[in-house]
């Protein structure tokens, strides 16, 4: 995996015009093929300006950014990067280009110069992920926040990147939504696509193969997310979500004998009511 | 006063093979200080309630009154209307276009004509009331943080002096300490005395957080009624797209095992009642 890294970031660092402190301070990071990371930290830690630095929107203003091995400050590679990597904002809004569903998923493909038999085929396929196959001749504009979430997520797919860099990208699905998009990224991973997922949610991360932590524009953590929520995500004033406080309560209590899993069955019957 | 949508349905493109109901027939009352939440999987309806609320959308069949008057389509007091109920988008900060925090909030209220010192007030007062840092009002906006940003949309909204406050899943993007101060601010306006309607299809804030819940399934309202209500109800009857938080689940639970505590309790009331139970208290 090493060898081969789909995204290899050198030190880089990136500051808005205006800013008082750089958005990313000299990260370090290589991400290989096939592999599902989850970003996370703060608001304003750096993790949207590095996704943008992945998909050559931006280019460092020191160090370096190297996609599949092409340099992202070369002119001449953008266009290549741009097509091999998606990126999905975190306002579907910002990226709804067409007013009827599968012409907005077409859309990429078709300024890629590819064929219309083989735009169909992937609109087809794009949309039967994203669960929107019923609402393929619906407005674009006329779906809901969740809906349209899906779509700009069915555009990415559409382009059939290598990666696939989210953005808070399921910031607006329900709960039952958010469960069939993570499985959809469950597959795309399995088959060999790198996931880049910036989010705030502990139980999304929980699906990632690896967690990298930023704050203050830095890499902070990085490792595995086992590692990560044994009480190292504690560390980084994430959210404990009401069922962690309860279960560690429990146990504090000695309510639960230790070894109990944070699972409402499991607790319950450990009550021994 | 308050606002009263009363059975109202909303279709959209009529007539078309798109066509498609958004709501059918739901009713909702919203009293001044109250804090009522729509929750709802999602293309259940939720924003486009919201809308209505705000007048943006008039509904093809029912009736919305704001403080006791019946808004007719094409209303001359629509505008007045309109200003009494703010609405705030989702991702409010994307529709910002001022080059500093100042001007994006001047910008309502001097349209509604606000000049000099009265405008300088109406901005002093909702940068103080949304719980901004003055500091900011020179900065450029777009430099801002994400939590910051939504406070700023929040207080271009407060700019107005609404009695209503309705936002669209204010909490979406932001992270545990943003999400955690909004709810304060909005706890606050609402104390102070403004209706806070909020758009969500996080069950677990619904339920901590509101007077009333109001719960959209396909278009149709399923279950309205205060939190303990409402998780009486969902418990009982699973709702397409809505996950019961897992508390409440545990706490169901408890009352299998005979505890009886009401099913929306805090953590210490239902630690306090299991001790109580195993006769430990």
């Amino acid at each position: 995996m090493e060898q081969n890294p789909i995204f290899s970031i050198r030190t880089a660092a990136f500051s808005y015009p205006g800013a008082e402190k750089p958005a990313l301070d000299g990260v370090n990071l290589e991400i290989g093929q096939g592999e599902w990371l989850a970003l996370v930290g703060a608001n304003g830690s750096g993790k949207s300006t590095l996704a943008k630095i992945c998909n050559a929107l931006l280019t460092p203003t020191q160090g370096a950014c190297f996609v599949m091995g092409l340099d992202s400050s070369v002119e001449s590679n953008i266009s290549s990067i741009r097509q091999s990597v998606a990126l999905v904002f975190q306002n579907p809004e910002d990226q709804i280009v067409a007013s009827i569903v599968e012409e907005d998923v077409a859309f990429g493909p078709e300024n890629l110069g590819i064929p219309s038999d083989e735009i169909k085929k992937r609109v087809d396929r794009a949309l039967s992920l994203t669960g929107l196959e019923s609402y393929r001749r619906r407005g674009s504009y006329s779906l809901s926040g969740g809906q349209k979430q899906r779509l700009a997520l069915a555009g990415a797919l559409a382009l059939e990147p290598k990666a696939l860099l989210l953005d808070e990208s399921t910031s607006m699905l329900d709960p039952e939504g958010r469960d069939s998009f993570l499985a959809c990224l469950g597959e795309l991973n399995n088959q060999g696509m790198t996931i880049v997922q910036i989010t705030h949610r502990m139980e999304e991360a929980v699906q990632a193969g690896r967690i990298v932590v930023m704050a203050s524009g830095r890499v902070v953590w990085d490792g595995l997310p086992t590692e990560f929520f044994d009480g190292e995500y504690l560390r980084w004033s994430f959210e404990e979500p009401p069922e962690i406080a309860l279960y560690r309560e429990l146990l504090t209590r000695s309510l639960v004998p230790p070894g109990t899993r944070p699972r409402v069955e499991e607790l319950l019957s450990a009550l021994c009511l | 006063m308050s606002i009263i949508a009363d059975d109202i349905s909303y279709t959209y493109n009529t007539g078309t093979p798109a066509e498609s109901a958004a709501l059918r027939g739901v009713s909702l009352t919203v009293e001044r200080g109250e804090w009522v939440s729509i929750v709802g999987h999602t293309g259940s309806g939720k924003s486009t309630l919201a809308q209505h609320l705000n007048l943006l959308l008039t509904p093809q069949s029912g009736a919305i009154s704001i403080d006791g008057v019946e808004v007719k389509p094409g209303s001359k007091r629509s505008r007045e209307f309109r200003r009494r109920v703010g609405l705030v988008f989702q991702y409010p900060e994307t529709q910002f276009f001022a080059e500093t925090v100042r001007a994006e909030i001047e910008f309502a209220p001097s349209n509604w004509g606000s000049r000099g010192d009265v405008l300088k007030e109406r901005v002093d007062e909702a940068v103080s009331s949304s719980g901004l840092d003055p500091l900011l009002l020179d900065k450029n906006p777009f430099t801002l943080s994400g939590g910051q940003r939504r406070r700023v949309a929040i207080a271009s909204v407060i700019a107005m002096k609404p009695d209503y406050l309705v936002l669209d899943e204010p909490t979406a993007g932001l992270d545990a300490t943003g999400i955690k101060e909004l709810t304060q601010l909005l706890g606050k306006l609402r104390n102070a005395g403004l209706a806070v309607v909020q758009v969500t299809h996080d069950l677990r804030s619904a339920l901590s957080l509101s007077d009333k819940i109001l719960v959209l399934e396909n278009g149709s309202c399923v279950v309205y009624g205060s939190p303990e209500l409402v998780a009486e109800y969902l418990v009982d009857n699973p709702v397409r797209g809505l996950v019961i938080p897992p508390v409440v689940r545990f706490v169901s639970g408890l009352r299998e095992k005979g505890i009886d505590i009401p099913l929306n309790s805090g953590l210490g009331e239902i630690i306090k009642s299991i001790e109580v139970f195993k006769g430990r208290l």
